[in-house]
């Protein structure tokens, strides 16, 4: 650094210095300390037992029954969100890419439930709308003459699922927007003149043209999936049973329900390196575009 | 005709979308009875009365000021951390400055939940859970790498030019940052600092394990509907209205900045 300053004629050193340090604490002294208590036999509860427990926290961990499902869960919300959030969202942004009467507004509206705060979303849908009795989906139901389906009881994690979609469609459908917005005008209307119809210009041209924006929007999305909490802390608390006990919500129930140190750790630790995979492919993919 | 068609298919899936966040502020303004009707009321006496509940007897304020104080700080120093090292590495990049860039995007990377456990025991050795300290801290440390990042994509967009001739008439550093390139990139600083704000108010995963009661903010007060025991829907609504709208305001004011933010400028 001090190479680069002296060659650029200020000393750039205490520019970047407050944010580097402060980043550099705070990826090191939690990672450490996580690493360090999944190794250690420590209940808050019982603070007086304490010593090293070696592989133990882990042993418990891999023993147990519900960490399968429970990984499984973890995995089927991302991937279920990713594909309903960028199904719908590469479709709805080839919508919204021509000119159309009032289009600003409307995408206002497409964008809009991302700046809602997630126990507001969760609360609003599980009761407003999935509730088996009052619920406006309910209401439907039965105008339609059809079964009244009880969300959270039959199907909670395909309710938290849908919830969490909502969430983050506006997401993918902007970056997918932005991406298409770049697209040559003319290769479109060529293709036209050719006589290829909407779905054709989607398929052929748009779709392609998204690539990019589509790697972006799965690595992005992804690490903010893996830890998702508070919709389901607010609907289910991880239930019935543990069908929409993620780790994250796993996690959660070990370290502050159960106070277990050591045992949440171990989890914690299995959460990093489950983020971190996604992580590394994030920062490639933004470092080949990045000309500094 | 095709094209028309096309125009009310996008319009329907708009209002479709915001759909819940109509009828939730539509339940704000019935009663509980109301709010609860089957089949659903579209048209009702509309009353003031869940309002006046929240305020009266919930805190509302408590809550609220709690989010303005927490997001407000936290934007506030993160934007006054990241502005130096934004300015550094986009007016005088040196061979690390890369590096040291995607470092910094991947420490935004560690999940939060992995870090629950040593920041909570940190927390409660420094007497700092249920605090708005502790939310401050946090949130300035997990949004700096997004605010570095946003800021140097704003800055390059700077001519460098006007930097270089101001140091050459003799401005420091500091006064350069204050009088010479802020005014350029104001706009860029406060698309920055919307984004930021939006991030802390709707943030739920600290809020909810840091906080108690003291220092709760308006994410952990909606929270506290989910108890089944006291589930009034049209307070819910209205309180839920009440929390969403400032930031709805902002969201709207940058959303077109907000690829940039959240993107890295992977997508342009």
């Amino acid at each position: 650094m001090a190479r680069a300053s002296s060659r650029a004629g200020i000393a750039t050193a205490p520019l970047l210095a407050p944010a580097v340090l402060l980043l550099l604490l705070w990826m090191i002294v939690p990672l450490a300390m996580t690493l360090w208590f999944s190794f250690q036999r420590y209940n808050l509860l019982n603070p007086a037992v304490r010593g090293f427990a070696g592989f133990n926290n882990y042993r418990f961990l891999l023993r147990d029954p519900t960490l399968v499902p429970i990984l499984v869960t973890t995995v089927v919300l991302v991937l279920a969100v990713l594909a309903l959030t960028i199904g719908l969202g590469t479709v709805f942004a080839a919508l919204f890419a021509r000119e159309f009467r009032g289009r600003n507004i409307a995408r206002l509206l497409m964008v809009t439930p991302f700046f809602v705060m997630p126990t507001v979303s969760a609360l609003v849908w599980k009761n407003l709308f999935m509730h088996p009795v009052n619920g406006f989906f309910a209401a439907i139901s039965r105008g339609l003459g059809l079964p009244v389906i009880d969300w959270f009881g039959a199907i909670p994690l395909l309710s938290v699922i849908l919830i969490v979609a909502w969430e983050w469609l506006p997401f993918a459908f902007l970056i997918f927007l932005t991406a298409l917005q770049s697209l040559d005008e003319e290769q479109i209307e060529a293709a036209r003149l050719d006589g290829a119809g909407p779905i054709a210009i989607f398929f052929f041209i748009q779709l392609p043209h998204l690539g990019r924006a589509i790697s972006v929007v799965v690595m992005m999305e992804t690490i903010f999936l893996l830890g998702i909490f508070a919709e389901i802390y607010v609907t289910t608390a991880g239930g019935p049973g543990i069908a929409t006990t993620n780790l994250p919500f796993l996690i959660y129930q070990r370290a502050l329900l159960a106070f277990n140190v050591g045992g949440a750790s171990a989890a914690g630790v299995i959460a990093i390196v489950l983020a971190n995979v996604m992580a590394a492919l994030l920062v490639r993919t933004i470092a080949r575009r990045l000309d500094v | 005709m095709k094209a028309r068609l096309a125009t009310l298919l996008a319009w329907v899936i708009a209002l479709l979308n915001v759909f819940p966040l109509v009828w939730m502020a539509l339940a704000s303004f019935k009663t509980e009875v109301d709010a609860i009707h089957t089949p659903p009321l579209l048209f009702f006496h509309p009353t003031l009365e869940n309002y006046q509940a929240i305020f009266a007897l919930q805190d509302y304020t408590g809550y609220a000021l709690n989010s303005v104080a927490i997001s407000l700080g936290a934007t506030l120093i993160t934007v006054l951390i990241a502005i130096p090292a934004a300015f550094a590495m986009a007016f005088y990049p040196g061979p690390r400055t890369r590096d040291i860039l995607l470092w910094m995007l991947s420490t935004k990377m560690l999940p939060a939940v992995g870090v629950l456990v040593p920041i909570y025991l940190l927390c409660r050795d420094a007497g700092l859970l249920d605090t708005r300290t502790a939310l401050i801290i946090v949130y300035v440390l997990s949004n700096l790498p997004i605010a570095v990042w946003m800021l140097f994509t704003f800055f390059r967009e700077t001519p460098r030019d006007i930097i270089e001739a101001s140091r050459i008439d003799g401005a420091s550093v500091g006064e350069t940052i204050l009088l010479v390139l802020l005014p350029l990139v104001l706009p860029g600083i406060a698309s920055t600092a919307l984004l930021l704000i939006i991030l802390c108010w709707n943030e739920a995963f600290w809020s909810l394990n840091l906080t108690a009661h003291n220092a709760a903010p308006l994410t952990a007060f909606i929270a506290s509907f989910s108890a089944p025991q006291g589930l009034f829907w049209a307070r819910l609504s209205a309180a839920s209205l009440l929390a969403i709208a400032p930031i709805l305001v902002f969201g709207w004011l940058s959303q077109r900045q907000l690829v940039r933010g959240l993107t890295f400028g992977a997508v342009k």
